[in-house]
Formats: structure tokens, sequence, C-alpha cells
């Protein structure tokens, strides 16, 4: 063994040493990357193949591998249909609907804005900037709790005011079943918009100047500049703003839990709440499976085309 | 560079296993009591455990919750590193115990005769397959009411013995302009609040037949919507402010002399102890009305492990601390709760503890001692959740009319079963 080895090292001493370390350095990036990609291989896409097989099982408290079919889909199936009283499954996707669409509209629309002003050349922006970026720092659980008693109407912002005189006004989402779900799209907005502000700073500093003095000379009115010129200028970052945006409204968690414990009669639920709550408090794992996999072909079924659509022009 | 690596982790294995082999003399415990008076009444155990030379070791919990520790077991047990014994709640027990993984405590049990001393309704939860599996902490009760006295003189009352009563008393509070009933309004706040509206309209016999039975004729009986029809009643006693709030807070909001009464588990009185408060004086203690004679329960178990042989002395040593009568009583009086076993001396509970113990007592004797639904001792927490879900949903008005209300009971109840 050890002799055949020493020839061979000997054989090629002199021509061999510079292919080994360029084939080295070659393979330095990959040697390096093999760790995390095959973490990741195993924890995401290993565990998103797991929930899809425990989704078929008949798995309770604890996983069972024993295929029994789709009944957890067909119950979840059964259940978007139950709306009068509103099923946790129906409550969960239709929030789902009005957050997801409100969320990210709202952080589009409120960040662009932001950024446009900010964007004026005014003094103090360098005060301004970071205050309104600053929400982002903190973890949903602060921004719930933050706002859970904010909004409280025995605590926050009705008490103030009705301690300053003004004795009729009334806002008590936070405690009605039919409006909880909006002050989640607050407090979420709050918290989210001033991050998408510094993306679209950072694109609307990236636009040359030379394109905004040509149609300026052209007699291009402000709002034409900005809705002919550069707002399409910005359509990448409007894509990688509304990819951050999605997932966080989709992973959202722990601002329903923190910001209203789930609101009353369960009325502030997402689909993160109902997949917890099922597989880990009622001992339904291909139940709350399943919902997860739903959750996933969601994203997918969003995120996929548009990605598809997005990235096929880059190369023309 | 390799080689330093394998060495390095060579000896980190080493070290990991002797440190494994010292876990003979010490309590490897998951649980959630970390709050002031908790933490407090759990040292009792570590010192009792000390002085048999048992270290104690927490299991850390991110989160702290009940949820967060289930969560926390359930990767534990998935990876097969028992903790020694872990705080659980009814069902979960058995959960574990049908999985196979918990140990057998039998013998223990034969030779400080708990089969004797603990009520029958909890060794459902302790016992499993002929063995016992768990060693019951305390029992707590739900059916209670909690009372600031000074508003109660205030006002007139006196101690509710029926539910038109207590309903005649709530007015009295009403028209005194306090808020009659302080409730926070989470979903297990409510249900266990309907746990004893149930067992006060409907009877001992009826509450077990609908809610440890799960008999379908029971729960769509005409006896379960008065009791939907009770509730919505009560609900109307409540200040509009209610949703989302903590149970403490509205414990605080008795205390404080803002609301007349709480329905809520004895842990409340921990509440009114930490605020220096004294039974018959500041505060009072009555059953719900209509529920005199009769317990609804839960009760904190330490579920045993199947832990590996070198391990079970300190098991075997935590389980007979725990239901000593010395730390019984111990826990219990700073816990708010009672004994878990009847055997154990009231003479250091205060006036309610004393009621408690005495209820419990009757209560075993009489087979008038029942899970709580809401509390998980009722049915499993597929079923425990599903009622929480439609008794919410009915405070909330999300379900209209008590009729509906005993629709989508049945049928949640069925679904989850």
């Amino acid at each position: 063994m050890s002799s055949v080895a020493t020839t061979q090292i000997k054989l090629t001493p002199e021509r061999s040493r510079p292919s080994v370390r360029s084939r080295l350095q070659d393979a330095l990036p990959k040697l390096v990357l093999a760790p995390s990609f095959a973490i990741t291989i195993v924890f995401v896409y290993g565990f998103i193949l797991w929930t899809i097989y425990l989704s078929f099982t008949n798995s309770k408290t604890f996983p069972s591998y024993v295929i029994t079919g789709s009944r957890a889909y067909q119950r979840l199936w059964g259940w978007t249909f139950d709306t009068d009283p509103p099923s946790s499954w129906y409550t969960s996707i239709t929030n789902m609907g009005i957050f997801g669409f409100l969320y990210i509209a709202i952080c589009l629309a409120l960040g662009l804005f932001l950024a446009i002003l900010l964007d004026q050349k005014i003094r103090g922006e360098g005060v301004l900037r970071p205050i309104y970026l600053y929400p982002m720092a903190l973890s949903f659980i602060v921004t719930g709790v933050a706002w859970k008693w904010f909004l409280d109407p025995g605590l926050g912002l009705e008490q103030t005011l009705h301690q300053w005189g003004w004795t009729s006004f009334h806002f008590d989402w936070i405690k009605n079943k039919d409006f909880v779900i909006y002050t989640v799209v607050i407090a979420g907005v709050w918290q989210a918009s001033g991050f998408i502000m510094a993306m679209f700073l950072a694109g609307l500093r990236g636009i040359d100047g030379e394109i905004m003095k040509a149609a300026q000379i052209d007699g291009a009115t402000t709002f034409q500049l900005y809705r002919r010129i550069v707002i399409p200028l910005l359509r990448p970052i409007f894509l990688s703003a509304f990819i951050v945006l999605a997932h966080l409204a989709i992973k959202s968690y722990d601002l329903v839990v923190a910001l209203t414990s789930g609101g009353p009669g369960g009325s502030a639920w997402l689909p993160s709440n109902f997949m917890y709550e099922y597989t880990f408090k009622r001992n339904e794992m291909a139940v709350g499976s399943a919902s997860a996999v739903i959750m996933l072909m969601t994203i997918v079924a969003i995120i996929v085309p548009y990605l598809y659509s997005e990235l096929r022009e880059k190369p023309r | 560079m390799l080689r330093k690596l394998l060495i390095g982790t060579a000896l980190a294995t080493t070290f990991a296993f002797s440190a494994h082999a010292e876990d003979v003399k010490e309590v490897q415990m998951l649980h959630w009591w970390t709050s002031g008076g908790e933490a407090a009444a759990l040292n009792v155990l570590k010192g009792d455990l000390a002085k048999e030379g048992y270290a104690w070791k927490d299991v850390p919990v991110a989160g702290g919750g009940g949820d967060a520790a289930m969560t926390a077991l359930k990767a534990m047990v998935a990876a097969g590193n028992y903790p020694t014994a872990s705080q659980m709640l009814g069902y979960t027990v058995l959960d574990y115990a049908a999985a196979g993984v918990m140990g057998d405590l039998t013998e223990t049990a034969k030779k400080e005769g708990w089969d004797k001393s603990v009520p029958a309704a909890l060794q459902k939860f302790s016992v499993y397959d002929g063995k016992w599996v768990a060693a019951p902490v305390n029992v707590h009760s739900v059916n209670w009411l909690w009372i600031n006295k000074a508003v109660m003189d205030k006002i007139g009352g006196t101690e509710p013995k029926t539910f038109d009563d207590f309903i005649a008393l709530l007015d009295k509070a009403k028209a005194a302009g306090v808020i009659p009933l302080a409730l926070g309004g989470q979903n297990w706040q409510e249900a266990t609040m309907f746990d004893s509206v149930v067992l006060s309209t409907g009877g001992p016999e009826f509450y077990k037949k609908a809610f440890n039975d799960l008999d379908d004729a029971s729960l769509k009986s005409d006896t379960m919507k008065k009791s939907f029809d009770n509730l919505a009643k009560l609900v109307t006693y409540v200040d509009p402010n209610f949703s989302g709030r903590d149970w403490n807070l509205a414990t605080a909001m008795v205390i404080k002399g803002d609301a007349l009464v709480q329905v809520m588990g004895d842990w409340a009185k921990g509440e009114f102890n930490a605020a220096k408060k004294t039974p018959g004086t500041d505060f009072l203690c009555y059953r719900f009305p209509g529920t005199e004679g009769s317990v609804v329960y839960n009760s904190d178990m330490f579920g045993m492990f199947n832990v590996p042989d070198d391990r079970k002395a300190a098991q075997v040593a935590l389980a007979t601390a725990t239901l000593s009568k010395s730390f019984q009583s111990a826990f219990n009086v700073v816990k708010g709760s009672v004994p878990a076993r009847t055997d154990v001396p009231d003479t250091d509970f205060d006036a309610c503890g004393k009621k408690g113990i005495a209820d419990l007592k009757a209560a075993n004797e009489r087979g008038t001692l029942f899970g709580s639904l809401a509390q998980g001792y009722g049915a499993p927490p597929a079923v425990a959740n599903a009622y929480k879900d439609v008794v919410s949903k009915f405070v909330h008005g999300q379900i209209k009319t008590s009729d509906e209300a005993v629709t989508e009971l049945v049928k949640a109840i069925d679904d989850a079963k």
C-alpha cells in the first residue's frame, strides 16, 4: 500500500504540484460550502419531505410512520367551507389573505413614499433614517407587546385620549373579533415599513442622475418623473421587497401571539398559529403537518411564477 | 490540524461520558415553576433531596411556559435523552406511557402506600396499565369563587347558594357601580368557568357523563343548552375590556376592589397571598354556587421516565420525596393547591386551604371528584381544545345561540375524538 503511494508521488514530482494546487483552489469554495449545503439539504429540504410524509400518516402526539391516506387533508378541506360559525382553519386562511395583502401593499406604498420624501436632499436625513429603520431591530414579541398595551382600550391610546378630555373617542379593534386582524396589520406595518424604506432609498440612490436631468429638460413634471421613470427603474427593488415581506407575512406567528394571544375566540389566528396549535397543543401532528404543507404550497404558488417571470428577463 | 481536531473530539467525548457516569446522584427535572412562589415551593423539594445526597439539575426550557416545556420534552424523548422526571398534566402522562417511555414506580408506591392515600380519580392519570408512572404533586380545583370582602360588605351581599342567587349578587354589584365579574377573555379561562357552570346547571352526574365520558346524548341535551344560556348570562356581567386579559390581571381587579368576584381555580389564591391578603378578612372563597360537595380538579404531576438503571435510585428518591407528607404540606401551602394525598394534616393551611382539603376528601369518598375538561383532565388534548374553541367562540359571538353552540360542541368533539 504505502510503497505504491510513494512511487506514485515520486512519478510526477514537478508537474503535478501546480495542478494539485490549482485543483485544490478550484475545490476549496466547494469544500467550504459543503457543510452548510449539507445542513440545508437535511434540515430544510429533508424536513420538508418528512413533513409531507407525516401529513399522510395518522401521527398524533408522536410521529407515526404508518401511511393512512389523506384524512388530514380531507379534514382541512371540510373546515375550509365551515364559515358559520367559522372554523379555526377558515379563520386562519382568510386572515392570511387579509393580513398578507394589506401588510405587503401598505409596507410597499409607505416604504416607497417615505423613501421618496427622504430622498429630497433634506437636512437631518442621517437622524431620520435610523428612526424609521429602528423598529426592524425589535423582535416581533417586543413589537407585539408594545402595541398590545398601546391599543388596549383600558391602558393605551383610548384611555389617554379619554383622560385628555376626548371622551367620545372609541378604538377597541384589538378586542373586537372582526377587526383584531387589522391591528396585527398595523403593528406589522409599523415594524417593517422602515426597512422597506431603506431598500427603496438604496434603489433611489442607485438611479443615474443624468436620466433624471434629461427627463427634467424634456419637461417632465415631478409626478411624471416618478411615475414614468423612477418607479419603473425600481422594479428589482420591488421584487426583493415583495419577497422579504411575503415570507415575513407567511411566517408571522409571534406577532399574533404577543399582540392578541390568538384574539377573541381565536379570531386572529394565522395558518402558522393553526399549525403550532394542532401539532404541539392538540397532539394532531398529521393535521398540523398537512396545514404546513398547504402553507408551503401557497408560498410556492406565489413566489415561483413571480421569480420565474422576473429572472427570465434578466439575460436579454 | 485534522489530528488535533480528532483528539479534541475524542477528549470531549470522554468528558461527556465521564459526566454521564456522574448522573447517578443527580435528578434532572423539566418543569416550568419558575415564578417566585412556585420556585420557592420547589426549593423545599430540592432541600429534601440534597439531604439524601442527590443534586438537582433543572432542564432549561426556552420561553418558560408549559407549552414550550412540552415541546422541549417531546424533542428530548424523541432523541432518547430522558429527564429523570418532568412536570406533566393529565393526558400527556398517558400519551407518553402509551408510547412506552415511562418508568415503573409500582414498588415504591406499594412501600409508601400511594394506592390508598392518593384519590382514585387522580390514579387514572398516574397509573397506566397497572403501573405507577407519575407522582402527583398537588390537586387544584377550579369550581371556586374569589370575592373581595370589602366590596361584598359594601353591597350587603351574602354567600350565593344557587345560580340564581349568584345572578342576584352580580346585579347588586352592578347597581353599586363595580364590575361584577372579573374575567380574562382567553379561551382556557372562559372554558374553566364553563366547567363550573355545567356542574352547577346539570349536577355531578351530568358533568361526569358529558365532560368525562363524552356521552353524546348529554352533550346535545337541553341541560347543556341551558348551561350555555347560563354562561351567556354571566358574560353580560363582565367589563367590555375583558377580551385577552391574563387571569392574574383579572384576579388583581378583585384584589383591588375594582371587581367583585372571579371564577377561577385555586391558583388565584397565590395572587391574594402575594398581595398579603388574608382569607376571611380581605377575601372570601366559596364554591361556585350549586357545586358544593363536588370538586372539579386538575393536578400537576411529575411524570417519571424510563431512565437507565444507574439513574433509577435518584428517581425513586425524587418520587418518595414528592409524595412525602412534609413536602406535600409545605409545597401546597405556598402554591394555593391542596395535597395530592388525603392523609396530610391541614394544620399549616389557611381557611380556604382547609376547606379545599376537606372538600377533596369528601368528594373522593362520595365519587364526586371529576377531571376538569378545560384543564385537560376530562378528555385528551384534542377534545379539550376543541371544547375551549367552542366555548370561546360562544363567549365572543362567533357562535350566536346556545342551540348552535351545542351542535358545534358535539361536532367539534366528534371530530377530535
